[in-house]
């Protein structure tokens, strides 16, 4: 596979959200504007990159019998030292995103991708499967944020184009509206993806 | 020509057709409509037909250009979900709202599932719980029920306390002794609340014609109401002086309306007596531990929706005998 | 390099290794953002109390006192008299739990302003209580002329629609926090610099 192959296809054809399914808690429970969906892509983004680097230059020292132990250390230093960093310098989207940041760690996408790909795969292909997968993540985020954003709040990015005190559909800002959006956002990728 | 069209369930026979059964019902729910627009005006008749249409205009499209299949539009089961949607919102509610609540039930909880019969929960309520959630304030901010004779037809609503939210909110002991609760007048009609909801006599009379004519059975909705009486008549034992009479409980809200219109819907209830005895207890208990215990005063629509999703389960215990079979 | 063996020795060096560097990176980033973490945390306080107590004179230093279940922020200016009380309040009787309020306090017993802390009630309803068409009625009100209960209970304060059981709970935590400072004014009077 070409390496601008391996970096597109994290992008629709083989994306984290709308197509494998992976990662869907914090998709459903962080992406109530756009803002926050794509903060919490972008945080994502980082960690797969970084691990999916740092594991592609070890995985010859690390024995077959640890090494989940080992990635899942590694994920969770970088997962650690974005929390650190959005603490300190974005407190506003920290504090939205909550928990949300430390349970990176146990996003499906992070190990999958160490597991499947980067253990296997030479440094520069495993950075830009993460870098892929990363943007596809934020890109389905980012997407499924603006739709509830718009839906639910009546703004975009925080630019709001309905009254504070309008009567916008709330569901959207709720859980139910994130399954429902989710839901129909993936159909809709299936359906383009059919008629292809 | 197509000879042999495969439809999804009810597969009825004889004389009742899907057509038949659904203008039947809508039939049985004239009475009801007729005291809303008493009570409330013209804004239950404007709600009403904005609602029916919404509905079938979101069916015909969705048919038309997404299925590209049969129009089974003049079934009147779309009329039959946007009427009902009409019935569980407060007449003064914007027609937008009732217009978003209309594409919901049709394009989300019945097309989204390939129409119907094969859609699990009942569409009117999907189409209520969404705007309830949705725009919680225009949803719960109820209109007093005045006499068209008393305020005139085009009269703008005053709103007021529902039942229900009146015991949220106060004691139930001194409100069952203050005018705010008469039973003559609950069973009347002449109370706050959804305008379909109101008349316990008129939603009475059109069930009482669909169990005389067979289109629904008796058992879910006696089941529901025995249920929400024996619950709420042992808390009122327990404690008369935080819990009211049971009799109240059954003609507050949407209880009627729901117990015999929306829980007996066909394709979303179970097939057998003994599954719909369980179906009928568990919206009864449901509905109970929402009323007294919950977050909002009214649980009848998150009962019938929570059953609904019970239903395949019910039905995978309780099957029907099958035709021909010895026991 | 060949992929190592996964014998005893192989797999200790190989997790102590990336503990003990994912340690020593931990620990150097740490140290790096404590700073400007701590930073945000001061600030944030401080512009909550800011918020709540904004007049026209400067605040200079503050206090914290704990009284009951309140915490008091006293406020003092340059000569050290005292401005008023950022009080944090909260009542466990809103629709969806407790609800935490900042209530500033002037010295004459006013009610400066409120802001909301933390809420969890229902969108749309009772989180409509972070407005200022709700949260607005309380600036520059005297509790002792306006009484803390919402006017269905005989009070002056104007419900949110369709959320009574919030409004209520609001104006509980606001009686509280206004209760507590008259209780211990004279005693905030005192403090301060020149004590």
């Amino acid at each position: 596979m070409s390496n601008w192959k391996t970096f597109t296809k994290g992008l629709i054809k083989e994306n984290p959200i709308l197509v494998l399914l992976l990662g869907c808690c914090p998709t459903l429970a962080t992406t109530t504007s756009a803002i926050n969906g794509m903060s919490m892509g972008l945080a994502t983004t980082f960690v797969l990159i970084m691990s999916n680097l740092v594991i592609s230059l070890l995985k010859n020292f690390i024995p077959d019998k640890v090494r989940i132990p080992c990635f899942i250390v590694v994920i969770a230093s970088f997962v650690t030292v974005v929390q650190l960093v959005m603490q300190a310098y974005v407190p506003d989207i920290y504090e939205t995103l909550g928990l949300f940041i430390p349970l990176i760690v146990v996003n499906c996408i992070v190990l999958g991708r160490a597991e499947a790909f980067a253990s296997k795969n030479p440094v520069w292909p495993s950075i830009l499967d993460g870098a892929g997968m990363g943007l596809g993540f934020t890109f389905a985020l980012t997407v499924l944020g603006s739709i509830r954003e718009i839906l639910g709040s009546g703004s975009l990015f925080n630019w709001r184009f309905l009254p504070e005190d309008a009567n916008t559909i709330l569901i959207f800002v709720l859980a139910p509206g994130a399954f429902i959006a989710l839901g129909y956002l993936i159909a809709i990728v299936n359906r383009l993806k059919k008629t292809k | 020509m197509n000879q042999l069209t495969i439809s999804g369930s009810p597969h009825v026979h004889g004389d009742l057709s899907v057509k038949k059964i659904m203008s039947m019902v809508i039939i049985a729910l004239i009475p009801a409509l007729l005291v809303a627009v008493y009570y409330f005006g013209w804004y239950a008749l404007r709600l009403t037909i904005v609602s029916v249409a919404a509905c079938m205009l979101t069916e015909y499209l969705i048919q038309k250009f997404l299925f590209k299949g049969p129009l089974t539009i003049n079934d009147g089961s779309a009329a039959l979900t946007g009427l009902l949607l009409a019935f569980n919102v407060p007449a003064n509610l914007p027609l937008w709202m009732v217009i978003v609540g209309s594409v919901v039930a049709i394009g989300i909880a019945k097309m989204s599932f390939g129409g119907l019969g094969k859609n699990p929960f009942n569409p009117a309520l999907v189409g209520r719980v969404f705007m309830l959630v949705s725009f919680p304030t225009a949803m719960t901010t109820w209109p007093k029920a005045q006499p068209i004779f008393e305020a005139g037809f085009f009269t703008d609503a005053v709103t007021g306390p529902t039942p229900l939210s009146l015991l949220k909110e106060g004691n139930p002991g001194t409100l069952a002794a203050s005018g705010d609760m008469q039973f003559l007048d609950m069973i009347l009609g002449n109370r706050g609340g959804a305008f379909g909801e109101i008349c316990a006599i008129a939603l009475l009379i059109g069930a009482i014609y669909l169990i005389i004519t067979k289109v629904i059975d008796i058992w879910t909705p006696l089941s529901i109401l025995l249920t929400v009486f024996i619950m709420t008549g042992i808390c009122y034992l327990v404690d008369p002086t935080q819990y009211i009479a049971p009799w109240y409980h059954l003609v507050y809200g949407g209880l009627i309306l729901g117990a015999f219109f929306m829980a007996t819907d066909m394709v979303t209830s179970p097939m057998t007596t003994p599954g719909k005895i369980i179906y009928g207890i568990g919206i009864g208990a449901i509905t109970v531990i929402i009323r007294l215990w919950g977050q909002y005063p009214e649980g009848v629509s998150f009962a019938i929706l929570i059953m609904n999703a019970v239903v395949p389960l019910i039905n995978k215990g309780f099957k029907p005998q099958r035709f021909g079979v010895a026991k | 390099m060949a992929k190592k063996e996964s014998t005893l020795k192989n797999m200790l060096i190989a997790l102590m290794v990336i503990t003990i560097v994912s340690g020593g990176v931990l620990g150097f980033v740490y140290g790096l953002t404590k700073p400007a973490i701590d930073q945000v945390e001061a600030n944030k306080n401080l512009k909550a109390i800011n918020e709540v107590l904004k007049s026209d004179v400067e605040i200079v230093s503050t206090e914290t006192k704990d009284i009951d279940d309140l915490t008091y922020n006293l406020a003092y200016d340059a000569e050290g008299n005292f401005i008023g009380a950022a009080i944090k309040t909260y009542s466990k009787n809103g629709f969806g739990g407790k609800i935490e309020l900042m209530v500033g306090m002037l010295a004459n017993g006013i009610i400066n302003k409120v802001s909301v802390l933390s809420q969890a009630e229902t969108p749309g309803l009772g989180a409509n209580m972070v407005n200022d068409k709700f949260k607005g009625q309380f600036d520059g009100k005297d509790p002792k002329t306006f009484t803390l209960k919402v006017k269905k209970d005989g009070g002056d304060v104007d419900a949110i629609t369709a959320a009574t059981i919030s409004s209520r709970a609001v104006s509980e935590a606001i009686k509280k926090a206004a209760d507590g400072f008259e209780a211990n004014k004279d005693q905030f009077m005192k403090g301060g610099n020149n004590e």
